[in-house]
């Protein structure tokens, strides 16, 4: 028989004040196994603790129930006391009578009975658990960052300057992401390439670094220290260990007409191309859909000139598995697409553009040089006009319900720009706030009103129509309380920014959450917010939440503050409350199997005696106690009831039930 | 201020003046604007304050043509043309004037009317 111990909290006021505290600890004491109840107002504390510990060495207790706060706040300290005592950790079971019973009623007598009920339905489940031990895995020293942008690539170099090894999956040819398709950066006007192409060089020559361009993750197994990645290495169509990245291929290549990315579509591209000069690696790549020799089989002008021989156009996608300790994401954002904003007339006019298509244009290597003239018919725009929170702030379904956050610093930043290389340009912007909180940030946009002659217009922009190769701007000057029409050259969009699409395949493959807007979730917003709700897997940039380049790199290096930390640990505890099978129910159907997330579980051939000098061999499950997460999907699913989890049996959980229902 | 009657005015329109932020597109896109003498955008933030009294006076409810400009392009779904039919027909019942009888209108039909007028105005007028 079980000698349990009770012990119920006041959390200071926040239980007590609504829960009757001592007739909890009181009627609790009366309950069959129970042999010592004691109330306390804060069991956390190091007096608290103390009074546990006493009552089991005094009362010889072989399991403890604490009624007190949630089991995510508490329940590792309450285990380390019980330890510390003597007595296995997991033989302390937690009772949340303050999130789940003082906090939501007001009445005292209700939450009381309803105190008591959970603190019941702890004690019916202690009398029945067992000690547990907890095994120990490796970690293994190598982490996978998803995503080669600014965040990514300051992730990894942190965590290579630590010593570990790391590599980069980027889904495209070249390493940069978007920070590399900027002109200048805010607030102190820096160039983007000069500041980000330096890094990509560091991430290159860094030995403990290796860049997987062009690849994508497909397959990911096991749990936190033992990953195990399928990427998938996508046909470049060239050897990446003979191209010099010469780029003679792109210039004897007669097919002209891919659209460039890198340039958001402004130009074209042959089809065998490097994204940009300082792409990292420094290795051209062919568009299969443009390439006349993959599309007809006549052409092969680019493999006739490469001196260094490394076209191959028989090149397939190619696979490499690799173990991770870890694995940060870090894919990215992209502009929304504007289909649902006509009024803008994004589609039908040339020279209303998105902010980001602006970069490109004032880019000294986009596809104007850097002169900035417009689209449609390549002259200087003297009336620009800047249309902020396009898409953003937008609940009617348009849009998206958030701040894009990066707008109102970008586009004070775009107006200066302009407004310093061709004064004698006019340039308005419609506002609806401005938001620029951040060290520097107000000055840098009241220097645009200030000193730069910016007209800021409060107001959102009704229309946008094309009179005389004008294009109108009608909209609202809500100070003035006036409808204003502006005849401009430019339009620009702010346009807003979603996470990059293909962070959903991976949440999936990575089994971590994702929001409704497609960001990814942390695992507390504020005191975990590099960490994803899955152990070992990390957060990095704007694939969590809309930011700016500072706070990208802010959080690019704490997610690798934390994936040092847990690759620096030789072994990692285990949960033992993980799955066991019951050979002698076991039919070897595979069901468990083939529910089972992380794996775990394998099918072996046993040899059993059937008495009588007789053996039969049978097809049985194995859990893989290493890997298992003890999500019980297998005890659901199992149809004979042989797999159980351990510290969480079927006979626990029905006692549990009864004690709820008991009146 | 009229907070009764504000709350009516909500309730006829549907429409949850607090969702708006005051971005001012509706009237950025109004085809009447220039002969309003309250303004689309005056008017949610004005019911949303619980000012009517300037509402029923004002002569915008006359000029807007429901053209539903305002509602199309609206980023927090709330409906400025539906408040403004909302105090229309206020203004119509305070005065009475919410009663059309069929005998009454011949007199007024001009035979270049759709037919849709007549329809639309039995519906509201006639119950």
């Amino acid at each position: 028989m079980q000698r349990i111990g009770v012990f119920v909290c006041w959390c200071g006021s926040n239980i007590a004040a609504t829960v009757d505290v001592k007739r909890v600890a009181e009627t609790l004491g009366q309950e069959p196994g129970v042999v010592y109840s004691a109330d306390y107002q804060y069991m956390c504390s190091e007096n608290g603790q103390q009074l546990i510990k006493t009552a089991i060495k005094e009362h010889g207790l072989t399991g403890i129930v604490v009624c007190s706060c949630s089991p995510r706040m508490h329940e590792a300290t309450f285990r380390k006391t019980a330890e510390s005592a003597g007595l296995n950790p997991y033989m302390v079971e937690i009772a949340n009578i303050r999130e789940q019973v003082s906090w939501i009623h007001k009445d005292i007598e209700e939450a009381t009975v309803k105190a008591i009920i959970l603190g019941r339905t702890a004690i019916a489940k202690l009398l029945l658990n067992t000690p547990l031990t907890a095994g120990e895995t490796g970690v293994t020293k190598r982490a996978l960052v998803i995503g080669g942008g600014i965040a990514g690539i300051q992730t990894a170099l942190d965590i290579a300057e630590a010593g570990y090894e790391v590599d980069i999956v980027e889904q495209r040819p070249t390493i940069g992401g978007r920070m590399a398709q900027l002109d200048k950066t805010f607030p102190t006007l820096d160039c983007a390439a000069c500041i980000l192409t330096p890094k990509m060089v560091d991430c290159a020559q860094n030995e403990k670094i290796d860049i997987l361009s062009y690849s994508e993750v497909e397959e990911v197994k096991g749990f936190v220290g033992n990953f195990t990645v399928k990427i998938r290495k996508k046909a470049r169509y060239i050897d990446e260990k003979k191209c010099t990245g010469c780029g003679i291929c792109m210039s004897v290549c007669p097919s002209k007409k891919g659209l460039n990315e890198f340039n958001m579509n402004l130009n074209n591209r042959p089809a065998a191309y490097i994204p940009f000069a300082q792409a990292i690696p420094n290795v051209a790549v062919i568009d299969p859909e443009q390439c006349i020799k993959l599309k007809t089989g006549k052409c092969g002008l680019c493999s006739m000139k490469c001196e260094a021989k490394a076209i191959d156009y028989t090149q397939q996608d190619s696979f490499v598995e690799r173990n991770y300790g870890a694995i940060v994401v870090a894919t990215g954002f992209k502009i929304a697409d504007l289909k649902y904003f006509n009024e803008y007339g994004y589609a039908d006019n040339k020279d209303v553009i998105t902010s980001l298509e602006l970069e490109r244009l004032m880019n000294a290597a986009g596809p104007t040089k850097g002169t900035l003239l417009r689209p449609s018919d390549n002259t200087h725009p003297h009336v620009i006009t800047f249309i902020q929170c396009v898409g953003s702030r937008d609940i009617s379904g348009c849009g998206k319900p958030y701040c894009s956050k990066i707008c109102c610093m970008y586009t004070a930043k775009h107006a200066m720009l302009i407004r310093e290389k061709y004064p004698d340009t006019e340039v308005h912007v419609f506002y609806i706030d401005i938001r620029t909180p951040g060290k520097n940030y107000d000055e840098f946009y009241r220097r645009a009103v200030e000193q730069y002659d910016v007209d800021y217009i409060k107001g959102m922009v009704g229309k946008v129509y094309n009179e005389n190769g004008k294009l109108m701007v009608q909209g609202s000057d809500l100070l003035s309380n006036e409808q204003i029409t502006i005849a401009s050259d430019l339009v620009v969009l702010a346009a807003a920014i979603e996470p990059e699409p293909s962070v959903r395949k991976i949440a999936t493959l990575l089994t971590t959450s994702i929001d409704t807007n497609n960001f990814l979730t942390e695992a507390h917003a504020k005191l975990r917010p590099v960490e994803s709700p899955t152990a070992g897997i990390f957060l990095s940039g704007m694939c969590q939440g809309p930011k700016d380049i500072p706070e990208t790199v802010s959080q690019a290096s704490a997610c690798a503050a934390k994936v040092i930390g847990l690759l620096a640990k030789d072994k990692l505890k285990c949960n033992p409350c993980v799955s066991i099978s019951d050979d002698s129910m076991c039919i070897g159907c595979g069901t468990c199997a083939n529910v089972c997330p992380y794996g775990a579980i394998t099918y072996v051939d046993k040899e059993f005696r059937l008495g009588g000098g007789k053996t039969e061999v049978r097809r049985v499950a194995s859990v893989n106690e290493a890997v298992c997460q003890g999500c019980g999907a297998c005890t659901v699913a199992c149809p004979s009831g042989a797999i159980d989890l351990k510290g969480f049996t079927t006979k626990q959980i029905m006692a549990e039930v009864e004690a709820v229902c008991k009146r | 201020m009229n907070n009764e009657q504000a709350k009516i005015i909500s309730e006829l329109s549907g429409t949850n003046a607090k969702q708006c932020m005051k971005c001012g597109k509706c009237s950025g896109r109004c085809p009447m604007f220039d002969s309003m003498d309250i303004k689309p955008h005056q008017f949610v933030s004005l019911i949303a304050k619980g000012q009517t009294d300037k509402l029923l006076e004002s002569k915008s409810i006359w000029y807007c043509l429901s053209c539903m400009a305002c509602v199309e392009r609206c980023p927090r779904g709330v409906a400025p043309a539906a408040v403004i039919e909302a105090v229309r027909e206020s203004v119509i019942r305070v005065q009475g004037q919410n009663q059309l009888k069929a005998e009454d209108v011949p007199q007024f039909v001009d035979p270049e009317f759709p037919q849709q007028i007549l329809v639309s105005a039995f519906r509201k007028y006639n119950r």
